[in-house]
């Protein structure tokens, strides 16, 4: 049974909403303020990213890098090796999207604690179109040895991922969006870095979402199960250590998966469950997100339909899904 | 460290580096040999003259900072290394094998006394400026220095230049760069593959202060770093003028030396030459 508090104003019209990459800047705050080991480091974004109320917070401990990204995570990578804790931040796609191997030999083979942010990732950053929509930075981090990957799912959890990021010793990428999005948790949900938490029980279905999808998977299973289709929601946060037990139980108890991401599916929560799944216990499996093509511009709202992002478009094709596949849990 | 050696005694350890690296890499059957002996002599002032350090403590809190940026030329740092007390000798014929920890190309977390992991050209000098902004403006620490030697090659990587406007514009006054300006790199010549001149221009209107010296001149590396920790508003770069795979005559000015080892034959002609350097000299 889940035992996951969610927000009681979940589906009201009043939910409180904020950018999740606002609750990463709160976070970073409270990281700076419980260790002075912590320092920023911007490529010319600091307003965007949330450095700012940081560097208002701590002006001597952050470093403005102007617009070089390459730079940005070399000069972290350098601060690390002289004992601190650098948080480094961008647009995803520039930082990891120009800068990969740099964050590859310098920080995750030479094992820095430096913390990359990808700010403005997937389709809902908007209208700047498909060259500043970072679709592929999951894949791209999720192969590195070494790195964690983190994909908040709200501005409270964001701002618990920068506060715990900071302890873990461990190269870092925490992926971030740009809009306002409803808050699904609480303050005293849990989150921990590599675990999985199961929002909504079900028996039909298991809807694994990360990022800004996990809303909507919930909005998705509340109109499941007027059509009769019960979906358990398990929110991913963590795509990298991914926790396997809770997603194998999940599919385990459901017989059936469906994945959701505003990223690319090859590679993705979408490539990682599929790996999972196939080598531990095959089961059936629909993966959402972006199926190798880029985005483009667009209102977020309008793109969320258009890519069939929201709850409703989602329900309808899990209804399918599930109509039209056979449990297999009774195999195992 | 014990008492400073005189020029001569650092002449000749700078010889039994450059007998140290035609050894390994011709055990190891491939490896960087052109740069590796022409930073000797820059090896040998930093290791032992210049740097301070503790090998029974290689993280001593209070040592300077040294980042090899162009890693393939590492088999002289581990020469190094080993000469300063790191590790044993022995240890070198490891290079490049299963299980070494003497990486192809250098990783902190496998060897001790390694600060960073290098190999990818153009992102030592970031890193070497991201420890110095630490040590000069977090730590306030005046007592530290952070050192990187960079090829000219890799001058070529756009990462150089975003670190050298950072260090110009931050004022890194404990940082302390060498250019390896042997002239060669893979394909050939600098100046015929991407020309760098007038390379003491760019770096001063970087905000750079220069200082060129012979980079076989162990007295002239060891002034010019004296002279660059007497600049307290701006970081400095030495360029060294060095000639590639220096004291072996077959290897000297060839770029093809950059990136193959001496098979036994060539290893011998090396070491004999290399020999007779310390009876003429010493």
């Amino acid at each position: 049974m889940s035992q996951y508090p969610l927000n009681p104003k979940l589906f009201d019209d009043d939910v409180e909403q904020e950018p999740i990459r606002n609750g990463f800047g709160r976070g970073l705050k409270r990281a700076g303020e419980e260790d002075e080991r912590v320092v920023a480091l911007c490529a010319d974004l600091t307003e965007s990213t949330q450095i700012e109320p940081f560097k208002n917070a701590f002006p001597d401990r952050f470093v403005e890098i102007g617009v070089a990204e390459q730079n940005l995570v070399t000069v972290a990578s350098g601060m690390a090796m002289a004992g601190k804790i650098p948080f480094a931040s961008s647009y995803a796609a520039f930082s990891p999207g120009r800068n990969w191997e740099q964050i590859k030999t310098t920080i995750a083979i030479n094992e820095q604690p430096v913390k990359v942010i990808g700010a403005h990732a997937g389709v809902s950053v908007g209208p700047d179109g498909a060259t500043h929509q970072m679709l592929e930075d999951i894949a791209l981090m999720r192969s590195m040895p070494n790195m964690i990957v983190i994909v908040p799912g709200d501005g409270l959890e964001a701002e618990k991922a920068a506060l715990l990021a900071a302890k873990n010793n461990k190269p870092t990428y925490i992926r971030l969006n740009r809009p306002k999005v409803p808050i699904f948790s609480t303050k005293e949900s849990p989150f921990e870095i590599g675990k999985a938490y199961i929002l909504r029980d079900g028996r039909d279905v298991s809807l694994f979402g990360t990022g800004t999808l996990t809303y909507q998977l919930l909005a998705a299973a509340k109109i499941l199960s007027s059509l009769g289709v019960e979906a358990e929601v398990v929110h991913v946060p963590t795509i990298k250590p991914l926790d396997e037990s809770v997603i194998l139980d999940s599919a385990r108890r459901t017989g059936r998966a469906v994945s959701a991401e505003e990223a690319q599916i090859a590679g993705g929560l979408g490539g990682a469950i599929a790996e999972l799944l196939s080598e531990k216990m095959p089961t059936p499996l629909m993966r959402i997100g972006i199926n190798d093509r880029y985005g483009e511009s667009g209102e977020p709202d309008q793109l969320f339909e258009h890519f069939g992002f929201n709850g409703d478009s989602m329900a309808q094709k899990v209804v399918n899904f599930v109509r039209n596949t056979a449990q297999y849990h009774r195999y195992y | 460290m014990g008492k400073r050696l005189s020029i001569d005694e650092l002449n000749q350890k700078a010889n039994e580096l450059r007998k140290d690296v035609i050894g390994m890499l011709n055990a190891a059957g491939s490896g960087h040999t052109a740069g590796s002996l022409d930073l000797a002599d820059i090896f040998t002032a930093l290791y032992f003259d210049i740097l301070k350090f503790d090998p029974q403590n290689p993280d001593w809190s209070d040592r300077d900072i040294f980042v090899l940026s162009n890693g393939h030329t590492v088999p002289i740092q581990y020469a190094a290394m080993a000469e300063a007390g790191f590790f044993e000798k022995s240890e070198l014929n490891t290079l490049r094998k299963l299980g070494s920890r003497l990486q192809g190309h250098p990783e902190r977390v496998k060897l001790p006394g390694i600060e960073n992991t290098s190999g990818p050209l153009g992102s030592g000098l970031s890193q070497a400026a991201g420890a110095a902004y630490v040590i000069q403006y977090l730590d306030k620490n005046k007592h530290r220095f952070v050192y990187t030697v960079m090829g000219d090659g890799e001058l070529d990587e756009g990462n150089i230049w975003e670190a050298a406007m950072f260090a110009g514009k931050n004022k890194l006054s404990q940082l302390i760069a060498f250019i390896d300006r042997n002239n060669i790199q893979i394909d050939g010549t600098t100046e015929e593959v991407m020309p760098l001149e007038s390379l003491k221009n760019k770096w001063e209107s970087f905000g750079w202060f220069v200082i060129e010296i012979d980079g076989h001149n162990i007295q002239s590396i060891i002034d010019a770093v004296n002279m660059a920790k007497a600049i307290t508003n701006k970081p400095c770069v030495i360029i060294a003028y060095t000639i590639a795979g220096k004291g072996v005559d077959f290897m000297e000015y060839d770029y093809k030396w950059h990136g193959i080892a001496p098979n036994d034959d060539q290893a011998s002609d090396a070491l004999l030459q290399l020999n007779d350097v310390v009876e003429e000299e010493i």
